[in-house]
């Protein structure tokens, strides 16, 4: 089978302008800022579920109506799916992601973003979720 | 308008950013997936990364070391498109936060762990899950929004951070 993607000065340019974009809605959300999470968490604004509605609204549309108008993306590949499955894994690492989302207010996006508003404090929950990922692999690959 | 009823509105601070801001970031993850066919969720950087420098097994599988180039590269547009905000659109003062840096390292642990066992976050079950209308992922968002509302309100009811 194929690579599931080639990197060349195109697609490489359409991965950082997505991402870009990304992080340019992070910010203006305020979702790079911990507190305003948490605030949310603490039912004392609502913000954060206008910003999930609206991106996965338009993600919605872009993952229902590009394989059907287009027979494969523009700069070439084929459409990926995500695929998720329900089972202990997902139930107690989602679990366990909530807790730590709970205590901290950062998440894997806003924690690498908030790098780009001169937020150096969230250095170290970037610190955190990198060990964290670095642990769960470990711990995978033991078992 | 009226303290008490401000305080009771669901959005103290204005609405028209957040939703403005979650069009944004809907456009980023479409923009990827019409270019490149990619599903952008935001935590596999976090594993992926690790396989460059660690041999062991677990890293080096194919859905970490053929998609490490391009979840560097989406990270780095992150951190671009974030600082072409902070420099052109707000007043150019470093944001920080008041969050403790316990509650950041041990809460980033956490959100590491889970996110790569339960194979998604915010971005990768909670925007291209609900968004591909994957049930799973419905439940996972159901599951991490339940235990961290229940987390941020014990910690704020015993005022630990």
């Amino acid at each position: 089978m194929s690579k599931p993607f080639s990197m060349t000065p195109a697609t490489a340019l359409a991965v950082l302008a997505s991402g870009a974009l990304f992080g340019f809605g992070l910010s203006l959300s305020t979702m790079v800022q911990p507190e305003v999470v948490l605030s949310f968490l603490r039912f004392q604004d609502w913000g954060l579920m206008l910003v999930m509605g609206g991106a996965v609204v338009v993600t919605l549309v872009a993952y229902t109506l590009a394989p059907r108008l287009l027979g494969r993306p523009l700069l070439g590949g084929y459409f990926h799916q995500h695929m998720s499955a329900w089972n202990r894994d997902t139930l107690l690492g989602a679990a366990l992601f909530g807790v730590g989302w709970g205590l901290c207010g950062v998440c894997p996006g806003p924690a690498i973003a908030g790098l780009g508003t001169g937020n150096t404090d969230l250095l170290w929950a970037l610190g955190g979720i990198a060990a964290g990922a670095l642990a769960q692999g470990l711990r995978a690959g033991r078992g | 308008m009226d303290a008490s009823l401000y305080s009771l509105s669901l959005f103290p601070l204005g609405w028209q950013h957040y939703l403005l801001g979650g069009l944004c970031i809907g456009a980023g993850v479409a923009l990827l997936f019409v270019c490149t066919g990619l599903v952008g969720g935001m935590s596999s950087v976090f594993s992926s990364t690790w396989s460059y420098l660690l041999r062991a097994p677990y890293f080096q599988q194919a859905r970490y070391t053929d998609t490490r180039g391009w979840r560097l590269v989406y990270a780095a547009g992150l951190i671009a498109g974030a600082l072409v905000w902070w420099l052109g659109f707000s007043d150019g003062t470093p944001l920080h936060t008041e969050v403790p840096v316990w509650a950041l390292v041990v809460g980033g642990f956490f959100v590491g762990y889970g996110a790569r066992l339960g194979n998604g976050c915010t971005s990768g079950h909670g925007i291209c899950g609900l968004g591909s209308l994957q049930w799973p992922s419905l439940l996972a968002v159901l599951t991490f929004m339940a235990t961290a509302f229940i987390t941020a309100n014990l910690v704020a009811f015993w005022g630990l951070a």
